[in-house]
């Protein structure tokens, strides 16, 4: 079971406290029924699914109620950093991250695929 | 290979069995193939049989990043059953159900396939009405489902407790009969071994780092841990790291991986005699042929890769079992462990094209793949060899999720996922 530090309340709770509320910084569209197809499916389904840093959302449902970001990582299960919703994606964690055989890879950005098949949608939400 | 066979046991007794040979070789992977596949679990390798077998390509490698089978193929429950509400996923895992009768001999290798049946059990009204819609969808579908009475559940399984007074009240059981168990460990062997023979390489220790493209986008190899293969076509069958590796091919996945856990007792004398599962309080059961219960757990709530899960989920799941059948309250749990499941927004499996030239994906098979293996690998390996689904797979592709054709097992599944 995880251990989790609630930034509202200032403490550390175990997870049968928490909800778990899926990746973070994901917005959602002001206007969802003139999103196109692809949007929403990028909005909706498609998930980063990271083998490293995760940035998710996870909210204190027997607790303040509130919902928080933290940044976790996925392999050690770590938690890296929490820090309230609506603060801005916290940029300097990743060097904190321990190295992974998958995180060696050449990123698909720079390899050379010169139509890719389903573009990157959004910077949103990526690890 | 040499063919398994009474005769070969009793030429082997004799020769204190000096004469086996390996069950699959091991070489050094060649500079490039017709096709590779990522991934040397049951699906995995399965494919790469059924593309040798049916389809005449034997320039196949299939890479392994660690050991063969010792991913979610060596971590489930080893249940199978097709008792699925859609049409599609009836055909999808009653077409698997249809591949593991008669497997072993087509493998020469005993899988263990034992159908024993497969009881849901209904505690509510509620229930009863899931698992009757359930019976009269799948009967539709021909797949053969049978509504028991909680005396006719108890005469089929009498470790279940019918009484009244039960914590879980028994008012009902659905029973596919033809559900069962199978070896799971003998599965991937028994692929392994098959492939082997015909002439597919089997490389373990052999982690993709990267998925090569042309210009044009086409793939054309994979960098390793063993330098650079090249291949006309690439099957990506890694389960809970297939977002990772399409990551490589710069495709994002509508899939999540989660940690989901089971674990074993102590062995004891054979007392339970078909697979239970009870969807309502997430218990399931059976007992393997080594006289130990398997148990599966539910899934962690948050995204892992770290192949174990937190105790309150097996807790969570023990609870229920301790109250359904209280003989068991005092066995000893021996071992725990968890595997990564890559699970989809509706909980049906892709299998399919990508957007990717000679790209192929087969995953998303979440908690329950297990079950599917010949038949994910039997279509997976005909969409592969035409570069066009087989009809059985051509719904579970990945552009249902723009499309909004899903198949949405994840309200109406049969299992507790």
């Amino acid at each position: 079971m995880l251990l989790i530090h609630c930034p509202y309340c200032q403490e550390e709770r175990p997870e049968l406290e928490f909800r778990n509320g899926g990746e973070a910084h994901i917005a959602r569209s002001r206007d969802i029924a003139a999103e196109s197809d692809e949007a929403f499916e990028a909005f909706f389904f498609i998930r980063t699914n990271p083998k490293g840093l995760v940035y998710e959302r996870w909210r204190h449902i027997h607790g303040c109620g509130r919902f928080f970001n933290a940044v976790r990582d996925s392999v050690t299960d770590k938690f890296l950093r929490v820090y309230k919703a609506g603060e801005p994606k916290p940029a300097d964690v990743m060097k904190n991250l321990p190295e992974h055989s998958a995180w060696e890879n050449i990123p698909p950005a720079d390899q050379n695929v010169e139509t890719p098949a389903r573009d990157r949608v959004s910077t949103d939400g990526e690890a | 290979m040499r063919k398994y066979s009474v005769f070969a046991i009793a030429r082997e007794a004799m020769r204190g069995h000096k004469g086996w040979d390996q069950q699959w070789t091991s070489p050094e992977p060649r500079k490039d193939y017709d096709v590779i596949i990522i991934g040397a679990g049951g699906h995995g390798l399965a494919t790469a049989y059924y593309l040798a077998k049916e389809h005449g390509i034997t320039n196949i490698a299939v890479l392994e990043k660690g050991w063969l089978g010792g991913g979610n193929t060596g971590r489930n429950t080893t249940i199978i059953r097709s008792n699925y509400l859609y049409d599609e996923s009836a055909g999808l895992y009653n077409h698997a159900l249809n591949l593991w009768d008669g497997l072993s001999q087509d493998l020469n290798y005993n899988v263990m396939y034992s159908p024993r049946g497969v009881m849901m059990l209904a505690h509510n009204v509620h229930d009863v009405q899931v698992l009757k819609r359930h019976v009269h969808a799948n009967r539709l579908n021909g797949v053969p489902n049978d509504w028991l009475t909680p005396e006719e559940a108890k005469e089929f399984c009498p470790p279940l407790d019918i009484s009244k007074r039960a914590r879980y009240p028994i008012v009902g059981a659905a029973l596919q009969r033809k559900g069962g168990t199978a070896r799971h460990d003998a599965v991937a062997w028994g692929y392994a071994r098959a492939a082997s023979a015909r002439g597919v390489d089997i490389i373990q220790n052999c982690e993709v780092t990267a998925v090569r493209r042309s210009s044009n986008g086409h793939v054309i190899g994979v960098d390793t841990s063993k330098g650079f293969i090249g291949a006309k076509k690439i099957g990506v069958v890694a389960a809970g790291h297939t977002s990772v590796l399409m990551e490589m091919a710069g495709v994002r996945m509508p899939l999540e991986s989660y940690p989901l856990q089971a674990l074993v007792s102590e062995p004891v004398k054979p007392c339970f005699p078909c697979v239970v599962m009870s969807n309502t309080v997430h218990a399931y059961i059976s007992q393997s042929d080594k006289g130990e219960l398997v148990i599966g757990a539910g899934t962690d709530q948050y995204i892992s890769y770290s192949q174990t899960g937190g105790l309150h989920i097996i807790n969570h799941t023990l609870d229920a079992i301790c109250e359904m059948f209280p003989m068991f309250a005092r066995m000893k749990m021996l071992r725990s462990w968890g595997g990564i499941v890559d699970v989809t927004p509706d909980r049906s499996p892709i299998l399919a094209k990508t957007p990717v030239p000679g790209l192929y994906v087969n995953c998303g098979w979440g908690t329950g793949g297990f079950k599917a293996t010949p038949g994910s690998g039997h279509v997976f390996a005909h969409t592969i060899a035409n570069d066009n689904p087989h009809p059985i797979n051509a719904p579970f592709t990945l552009e249902r999720f723009r499309t909004g054709r899903l198949i949405d097992e994840a309200a109406a599944a049969a299992v507790a996922h």
